[in-house]
């Protein structure tokens, strides 16, 4: 199980279905049913996306109402923040690695003497 | 240009230069030519370009001319799979190239421009993603998302300013 919260955001990004649904809400708080009339899917189905969502922090449940829990309201700012979030440590975790590797690539030419031409 | 104050160090660097573009700004030490390799070598990428601890790169496929494909698929430690593809359109070695990007589905594809400067042996890539033409994002995300990206996206730079 991932714990790593970049790790379960990108996890929850992974899927276009989830993308989609993310895309639908920026433009506004949206119904489960309202969420799942552009695909052809069931409402659990939409639901189990819509888990996942919340759990990464990428959208939150409408407040007011509690009692009918199908309403879902997105978190603009925590959802754009969590994305930039999420941009910005997965360049700065890979060039952190690509420093590592270029070390290595730059020993290994020294070692093969200049073998390789652009 | 945003970047007054040298990039000190090994920090990114993000800009926001328009409301279409996020820039990020890095220094390596190594000449050039080797960076673009590892950028650009199938054998090099997946040994790098993995984003967060525990993830891996089982699928890099690179055709490296312009007009020809790229498709990455990255897995994490619970098997979830991100999945990403794309066109190159200018590959100029060692100082430049250009791609398209593409998650699939409605979130929007991006034109993205890699540039390589170098001086007294370190590199500065500066990485550039442009959204896509303001009609063609509209499009891709259905009429009605406008004015929620455009709230998106002002919220977007506000917060990158806070990250620098």
């Amino acid at each position: 199980m991932a714990t790593d919260p970049l790790s379960t955001t990108f996890a929850a990004l992974a899927d276009p279905t989830r993308r989609a649904i993310l895309a639908r809400l920026a433009a506004g708080p949206a119904t489960v049913t309202e969420l799942a009339a552009p695909f052809a899917m069931s409402g659990p189905a939409v639901s189990k996306h819509l888990k996942v969502l919340e759990r990464a922090g990428l959208i939150e449940r409408g407040r007011e109402a509690q009692w009918r829990p199908r309403r879902l309201q997105a978190a603009p700012l925590k959802e754009v923040a969590a994305w930039a979030e999420g941009y910005r440590r997965f360049w700065d975790a890979s060039y952190e690695r690509l420093d590592e590797y270029l070390r290595h690539l730059k020993d290994k030419e020294k070692n093969d003497g200049h073998d390789k031409d652009e | 240009m945003a970047t007054t104050k040298t990039n000190k160090g090994n920090a990114t660097v993000f800009t926001t230069p328009s409301d279409r573009e996020i820039v990020a700004t890095r220094v390596v030490d190594a000449p050039r030519r080797l960076v673009f390799e590892a950028w650009t070598n199938p054998e090099h990428v997946p040994h790098w370009m993995t984003g967060p601890e525990g993830w891996t790169m089982p699928v890099c496929e690179i055709d490296l001319r312009p007009g020809g494909a790229w498709h990455f698929v990255w897995r994490g430690a619970d098997g979830a799979e991100m999945e990403m593809r794309g066109v190159y359109r200018e590959v100029t070695p060692p100082e430049r190239l250009v791609n398209t990007e593409s998650w699939g589905g409605e979130w929007p594809d991006t034109l993205n421009t890699l540039v390589l400067t170098e001086e007294d042996g370190k590199t500065t890539m500066t990485s550039t993603v442009l959204y896509a033409s303001k009609e063609a994002r509209d499009g891709a995300l259905g009429t009605g998302m406008k004015d929620g990206w455009a709230a998106s996206n002002d919220r977007l730079d506000a917060y990158l300013r806070t990250m620098a």
